[in-house]
């Protein structure tokens, strides 16, 4: 029985997979496209952010204006991921657990950020807060500058970021029925101690992977904040803005080496996303 | 004015037991509101205010002409590489084991997680002329940096995940009982792919060809950095929209965002399109199955 299934096997191999120098050629082809696009430009940033030598290196990136744009970047980050997180859940919450009309509209609203270009998005902030702006003059008038400083360039990066946790969240919890709620429900549990203890629990990783994703991205937006910032070095300059100053002034050494900080940032996501990955086929049968 | 009470009651009565429906919609739909839709809005409104003819010329100027063209171009043509590319790379991912292949699948989200600054200033220094690919380009005559190649290798580096990421689950969740019955019936390699996987992926090549065009549109970062910026040459839409803003032409580069606003609209409805048919039409291969 068991050798005659497994000549069956044998007789289907050829129809099942593919001979083993094509398999050879597709990974090669594969493999030859990622390290040509991907992997050359990755490198290419720390062999040219070492070029000088290591002393030059740390010097580039103890400015005092490449100290005062890595502070900017972690209030960014630190403002709207946590913002875009309570909208997230709560978007997907909505949109998985209730039906109600418009419902594929607001779906459909939710990832406007994604494909709206960066550098539109930073401008309608500009036509809103800016000196001739819709609300700009009110803000002006009670001392609040938006466009061209930290404002502005915090709500730019709220504005791209939007997407990511509502994203993830929510294909998690439509897979998920509601039933655990309702018996903690019918149980006496009220609404926050229903979401705390069983709804939270079970989307924890969708959040941890959102925030991960999020935090990259407003750690590295360029085109939108590059619009509201104004350039203002050393005050409305992000790390990603700061890369481009120094290059355009052609400090090369000084641009790279700032850019491999940012690198560093986006091979540790990587990471954690690999990780929380394989966690997730770990627990998923 | 009670119906217009009754059908806002209505809309927000309470749907099922669980509780929170008030709370949550109402802060999701006040939050995207005013994230996104009032900024959105300022700027339709204020294309509103330019004269039908400011609004015309400002939008079919040999530049802005010349600017969607190249954008549309290098877009298609990066998402169709991708789509080649991309489709290999998920087949391959989950087909067959290689050493370096964890690896080589975390890498493909690198694109996602570079901010789009330093995939510019590295993709030109790698691409240009003393860079270590460029170098032999150049000197095989292929101008590569500052020149509408660069545009193309740019925003094939930015839509690069796209089409892997969404064909790979579905490779993964294909039955593999599906080609072992087309084998049986004595279908062969090639017939199997056609006429079993292919349809089966379908779905998913397409949104993810969109999901990779779309984000090429409105890429600012990795190209301005590659392409040199040669107004009519090499100047993508995103690009001329910012240099108008930066000569105080507010209205007319209102008017061009306003013009790439309404196509991302339309990118954006057609791929939820894609996504809700390929969800609710079971692949074909399913129905054979």
């Amino acid at each position: 029985m068991n050798a005659s299934s497994s000549s069956a096997q044998h007789a289907l191999a050829p129809a099942l997979r593919e001979p083993v120098l094509v398999r050879a050629a597709l990974i090669a082809v594969a493999l030859a496209f990622l390290a040509l696009f991907v992997l050359a430009p990755l490198a290419a940033v720390f062999t040219q952010a070492l070029e000088k030598g290591p002393l030059a290196y740390l010097r580039a990136i103890s400015q005092p204006e490449v100290r005062s744009a890595m502070w900017l970047t972690l209030i960014c980050a630190a403002v709207a991921v946590p913002l875009n997180v309570a909208f997230g859940v709560a978007a997907a919450w909505a949109i998985a657990r209730y039906d109600f009309p418009g419902k594929q509209l607001l779906n459909a609203l939710i990832d406007l950020p994604f494909s709206v270009s960066p550098v539109i998005s930073g401008m309608s902030l500009s036509l809103l807060f800016g000196a001739q702006g819709f609300f700009g003059p009110w803000f002006a008038a009670h001392g609040l500058k938006i466009v061209f400083a930290v404002p502005g360039i915090v709500l730019a990066t709220i504005f791209v970021t939007f997407p990511f946790v509502a994203k993830e969240v929510l294909p998690v919890l439509q897979a998920q029925k509601s039933d655990q709620e309702e018996a903690a429900l019918t149980l006496g549990a009220r609404g926050w101690q229903v979401f705390l203890r069983v709804t939270l629990p079970r989307i924890k990783w969708a959040v941890l992977y959102g925030v991960i994703l999020c935090n990259a991205r407003a750690m590295g937006e360029f085109g939108a904040v590059s619009v509201v910032s104004g350039h203002i070095r050393g005050r409305t300059n992000t790390l990603p803005l700061q890369v481009e100053i120094l290059y355009d002034e052609y400090d090369f050494a000084g641009a790279f080496a700032v850019a491999s900080m940012l690198s560093l940032l986006a091979l540790v996501t990587l990471a954690a996303k690999k990780l929380l990955a394989l966690r997730a086929r770990e627990v998923r049968p | 004015m009670r119906s217009v009470v009754t059908a806002i009651r209505k809309l927000t009565r309470r749907r099922g037991i669980l509780p929170g429906f008030r709370l949550t919609l109402g802060f999701t739909v006040l939050y995207l509101s005013l994230v996104v839709l009032l900024p959105l809005g300022a700027l339709v409104l204020r294309s509103m205010q330019l004269s039908w003819a400011q609004f015309a010329a400002a939008v079919s100027g040999p530049r802005a002409l010349a600017a969607y063209k190249l954008s549309f171009l290098a877009s298609l043509l990066g998402a169709l590489i991708n789509l080649v590319f991309g489709s290999l790379l998920a087949w391959v991912l989950t087909r067959y084991r290689f050493p370096g292949k964890e690896l080589a699948d975390a890498l493909v989200d690198l694109p996602f997680a570079l901010p789009t600054a330093v995939a510019g200033i590295a993709l030109t220094a790698v691409y240009a002329e003393h860079g270590f690919i460029g170098r032999h380009l150049v000197a095989n005559g292929i101008q590569v940096a500052f020149a509408p190649a660069g545009v193309v290798v740019a925003l094939t580096f930015v839509g690069l995940p796209f089409v892997v990421r969404t064909v790979q689950p579905v490779l993964l969740d294909l039955d593999p009982a599906l080609e072992e019955a087309a084998a049986v019936l004595g279908a062969g390699r090639l017939r199997i792919l056609a006429r079993v996987i292919a349809p089966a992926i379908l779905p998913a090549l397409l949104s993810g060809f969109a999901l990779s065009f779309a984000r090429a549109l409105g890429e600012y970062g990795s190209v301005v950095f590659i392409s040199g910026n040669m107004p009519l040459k090499t100047e993508i839409v995103p690009l001329l929209i910012f240099t108008r803003l930066e000569q105080y032409d507010v209205g007319g580069a209102t008017a061009i965002a306003v013009v790439m606003l309404a196509g991302s609209f339309v990118l954006l409805f057609g791929i939820h399109a894609i996504g809700m048919v390929a969800r609710r039409r079971p692949a074909r291969s399913e129905v054979l199955g």
